[in-house]
């Protein structure tokens, strides 16, 4: 009967091992919740899980079989291109239909037929493992989405100042010798793009040749293969034929679009647009037609602008996420940035890195100028560095720009009158941002640690620096001569943090606020 | 079939035009017979329809509408070329003029060249020691590389490359084969003669191979005299595996024959007239220098030209700096205090030099000392600025150091005798001297390792 039946603890019928195997799975599930506080979290983290005991996404992986109807731009096939890249095949995006044969598993030839598709008005047609597009026409997308995850480069100027988005433009005026191309080079070896698209556009084949034997050489820490793996070059040297020139970047940007289309982040480097914009108008020249400003023809900016508008961060066709991010080097006649690919460029990129001569004649590389350079994605990009990096960056960064605009207007009156007649917290400004200019915004290309600097270091460094300067604007206010500081080799200190703390050593960095507190301390009580 | 033209539509300037030519092909060579027996040549550069437009080595006059019978030669201009081209002189169109009889060829090239294949290209990384402190220390030449001097009219570059010729060694490579192939883009007579005295002097005349179009030849030879010139480099080069060392002078002439030309044959200019694909043009030149993967030879460049009033913003200088991997300036205010060679150091450049130095090739402080060099250099200028503003003895105790130093880097560092050879190993040392005359903490391009080494400051 009902009434006499007892009720036993379950806990009871468990014995040791059983208890103990209980207990593990709470914590383990305990632990699991602290992890993972919203709901994303947990089936992202599930999965993961899942996919260490062999778990697949079929709609990943989801092989096609007659029958199976695929859109334009859906993979039907992937092979391996390098060892970090897999290749995958997508249906033109113009073309739709039924699946009627499909090729087992197994080694082809790119030409060779892999799937048989029969379209709506009953066509068939033949893919096989390479596809054609013309490349005047951007490839089309799902839809443009909103541009906010940075594309990290390891340098500082460019992360901490002057940053660009996955998917973004930028361009990079300057004279010659003024490290257009070293700039290009460091973009290529260091962003964190998946691939590399450089397009070498009527320059230099020797440069060309360097990539080809530096890339090869230059191993990737990421995925430890060398360079060549993750980069395409496009060379089309300056001796050769003007009308493939016209090309070379439409070929560049068509090749990017392609591998955006499979789901990856691509970054294309043209260097340099100029040659480019010189071959349209040598051409137009040639076809006689009406030239407007300089000799350029007057569909320039048109061209330009079409060209730059095919960036962008987008969901694909085939629903992956993929960027082409594009950063063209700007060669203007005479460095007079007033000439039309210039201007006619700075309307149609949202960075702007201005290469300065003079700082190239001073061998501060990378020479892009702090005062003319801007970029229109640092308010874009500042929640993804709040939750990524640290709270207070953008904030390090507004400082820094401050205190290198201060220093612009006060370099006005020591020019005029020299440094020695300035109270002594505006001398503290000259003296910071002199660590500023040598010590963060200069950064040296071959030296190991330097070359790339994670973007937790640049924090750091910049909260040393600041840290600095207000302690001794603290001390200047309390009457210490600047002097003192200055000599007690505190600035000298941050300036070669980057050659004294390596990448993998950023904790000797939480050293420094202690040691900048005591020696000022010093002064203060004394 | 060979066709006979006689008579011809139009005469303009050095071009002549003819009518229903049968199948002529771009860049042809012509060949133009007067009455009078005489024999001129010319090449195709523009056809239309059956309507092909002949440019004239030798300029047209003379010719009138019907005196002349023109014969197409169904190729491209090509240059006769053996190993005793060395010691000869040519004419702008590769025409021996010194009177030895002509060559007899062991091989026929067409002068344009073919673009190298980037992937074909060996990347340059040894250097030239040329035995000038700026040059070796601060703009590395690197054998293989297109280096041009800027220079203004009345500045010593004549004279620096002759000691460039003089001096240079091939660094680490005792046994290899060096010759020079000098072309003379309308320069003076007395250029011309200086730099053929300068090699007999030196002994080098042997191996030197020149092309001289002087400032009173036709210009339109003067637009084929660099492309013979490379033409025979690169045979030299590739052929018989030589470091083919090529001096071209003035490209600035070769560029104002370029805007002539181009003005006559009606073409839209582009900026101060210069023709709109002068850049092209010139870098179907420029870019003849380098190494060949498979070839042991090598063709290195030294263009020079004059800057018309020392613009470097002059359109034959930019689009040359944009082509070549740097560029020693010399500068008129050195030059005008007496300094030899006049290298501008701050605007000077040379991009290949980053590979081609340091350990292995010349020693590992290299270049770490030329970046301290460059940048204490640069702060000089400032420096100054600031002392003609505010008057030296206003200036700091640093400022007034940098400005010492400044002095000494000019007088000896920069400075040398022409007939001074000084290696490598001096010239770095020369520069640690220099640089221990700053104080420590000025020196903020170099590590701590490195200063340890070689920072020794002179105790006062």
């Amino acid at each position: 009967m009902a009434e006499i039946f007892k009720q036993k603890n379950a806990w009871l019928k468990y014995d040791e091992a059983g208890r103990k195997k209980v207990m593990d799975f709470c914590e383990g599930y305990r632990k699991f919740i602290s992890e993972n506080k919203t709901e994303r979290e947990c089936a992202a983290s599930i999965i993961k899980k899942a996919e260490k005991k062999g778990f697949k996404n079929l709609m990943k992986v989801k092989k096609v079989k007659p029958g199976d109807r695929l859109t334009g731009g859906m993979i039907y096939a992937t092979c391996p291109e390098t060892s970090i890249i897999e290749h995958r095949c997508l249906v033109r995006p113009d073309l739709s239909g039924v699946v009627e044969s499909v090729v087992p598993d197994g080694k082809y030839k790119i030409n060779d037929t892999i799937v048989t598709l029969k379209d709506d008005s009953g066509k068939t047609h033949e893919l096989t493992l390479c596809q054609k597009w013309p490349i005047r026409h951007p490839r089309p997308i799902n839809e443009r989405l909103y541009a906010n995850i940075p594309l990290i480069t390891g340098q500082r100027v460019i992360d901490a100042l002057f940053p660009i988005a996955k998917g973004g433009t930028a361009a990079i005026p300057g004279g010659f010798g003024t490290g257009k191309t070293m700039t290009q080079h460091q973009l290529a070896k260091w962003c964190d793009a998946d691939i590399i698209v450089y397009v070498g556009c009527g320059e230099r084949g020797n440069e060309m040749s360097q990539v080809l034997e530096e890339f090869s050489s230059l191993i990737d820490p990421k995925s430890n293969r060398p360079m060549t793996d993750r980069t395409c070059l496009i060379a089309n040297t300056s001796n050769m034929p003007v009308a493939a020139r016209e090309a070379s970047i439409y070929t560049g940007i068509t090749l990017a679009e392609y591998y955006r289309d499979m789901g990856y982040h691509v970054a294309i480097m043209a260097d340099s647009t100029s040659r480019w914009a010189e071959a349209l108008r040598e051409i137009s020249g040639r076809l006689e037609e009406m030239p407007a400003e300089e000799g350029f023809p007057a569909y320039l900016p048109s061209r330009l602008s079409e060209f730059y508008e095919r960036a962008g961060l987008v969901e694909s066709l085939c629903g992956k996420q993929g960027s082409v991010t594009i950063i063209g080097a700007v060669s203007p006649q005479g460095s007079d940035f007033s000439e039309p690919v210039t201007q006619n460029t700075k309307r149609f990129t949202r960075c702007f890195w201005a290469l300065d001569k003079s700082l190239a004649y001073a061998r501060h590389y990378p020479a892009i100028n702090w005062l003319d350079s801007y970029s229109e994605y640092a308010g874009d990009l500042e929640k993804w560095y709040c939750d990524n990096v640290g709270e207070d960056f953008m904030k390090c960064r507004e400082r820094f720009s401050a205190l290198l605009q201060e220093e612009a207007s006060l370099m006005e009156i020591v020019k005029l009158i020299g440094s020695d007649v300035l109270p002594d917290d505006q001398k503290l400004i000259i003296e910071i941002t002199k660590a500023i200019r040598v010590g963060f915004l200069q950064q040296n290309a071959f030296h190991k640690d330097d070359t790339y600097v994670p973007l937790s270091k640049q924090l750091k460094m910049m909260r040393s620096t600041l840290h600095l300067y207000d302690v001794a604007a603290y001390a200047v206010a309390q009457g210490v001569p600047l002097s003192k500081i200055t000599d007690s080799g505190l600035f000298d200190k941050i300036i070669r943090i980057k050659y004294d703390v390596p990448n993998d050593k950023e904790e000797l960095l939480d050293g420094y606020t202690k040691e900048i507190d005591d020696v000022i301390n010093t002064f203060t009580v004394s | 079939m060979i066709f006979e033209y006689i008579g011809v539509k139009e005469i303009n300037g050095s071009l002549i035009v003819l009518d229903d030519v049968d199948c002529p092909s771009y860049e042809e060579i012509v060949e133009i017979r007067l009455d009078n027996g005489s024999v001129r040549h010319g090449r195709i550069v523009t056809i239309e329809g059956g309507r092909a437009v002949i440019q004239v080595f030798e300029g047209t006059r003379g010719i009138s509408l019907n005196n002349t019978r023109t014969r197409l030669k169904g190729r491209p201009m090509e240059l006769d070329l053996s190993p005793e081209i060395q010691g000869r002189i040519f004419s702008g169109v590769g025409t021996p003029i010194d009177g030895l009889g002509r060559i007899y060829p062991e091989k026929r090239m067409n002068v344009n060249g073919t673009p190298i294949n980037p992937v074909s290209r060996v990347y340059p990384q040894n250097y030239i020691c040329t035995g000038i402190s700026s040059i070796d220390t601060l703009i590395t030449l690197i054998r293989g590389q297109k280096l041009p001097i800027f220079s203004g009219s009345g500045m010593k570059h004549n004279e620096l490359a002759a000691q460039i010729v003089r001096q240079a060694k091939i660094a680490n490579d005792e046994d290899a084969k060096f010759c020079i192939v000098f072309a003379a883009m309308g320069v003076k007579n007395d250029v011309a003669d200086y730099f053929r005295r300068s090699f007999e002097e030196s002994g080098v005349l042997g191996r030197v191979t020149m092309f001289l179009n002087l400032a009173n030849d036709p210009i339109i030879e003067r637009i084929l005299t660099p492309r013979c010139a490379l033409t025979a480099a690169e045979y030299l080069a590739f052929e018989h595996d030589m470091h083919v060392l090529v001096i071209m002078t003035d490209m600035t002439s070769y560029a104002e024959a370029c805007r002539e030309f181009s003005s006559s044959k009606g073409e839209i200019p582009g900026r101060k007239g210069y023709p709109g694909y002068l850049y092209s043009d010139l870098a179907s030149l420029y870019e003849r220098a380098g190494m060949i993967k498979g070839h042991k030879g090598s063709v290195t460049q030294i263009p020079i030209l004059t800057m018309p009033n020392d613009d470097i913003t002059h359109p034959v200088p930019d689009l040359t700096g944009y082509i070549t991997e740097g560029q020693i300036v010399l500068d008129r205010a050195l030059d005008g205090s007496g300094i030899y060679p006049p290298v501008s150091i701050l605007p000077s450049l040379s991009r290949l030099m980053k590979d081609g130095i340091g350990e292995g090739f010349t020693r590992a402080d290299h270049a770490a000392l030329s970046n301290q060099l460059f940048a204490s250099y640069a702060k000089v200028q400032d420096a100054r600025s600031l002392a003609s503003v505010i008057g030296e003895e206003e200036l700091s105790e640093s400022d007034k150091k940098l400005l010492e130093f400044g002095k000494k880097f000019e007088n000896m560092f920069i400075r040398q005798s022409e007939n001074e050879a000084r290696s490598m190993e001096q010239s770095l040392t020369l520069g640690w001297e220099l640089l221990s005359e700053l104080p420590r903490e000025e020196l903020d391009r170099v590590d701590n390792e490195t200063l340890e080494k070689f920072y020794h400051p002179v105790k006062e």
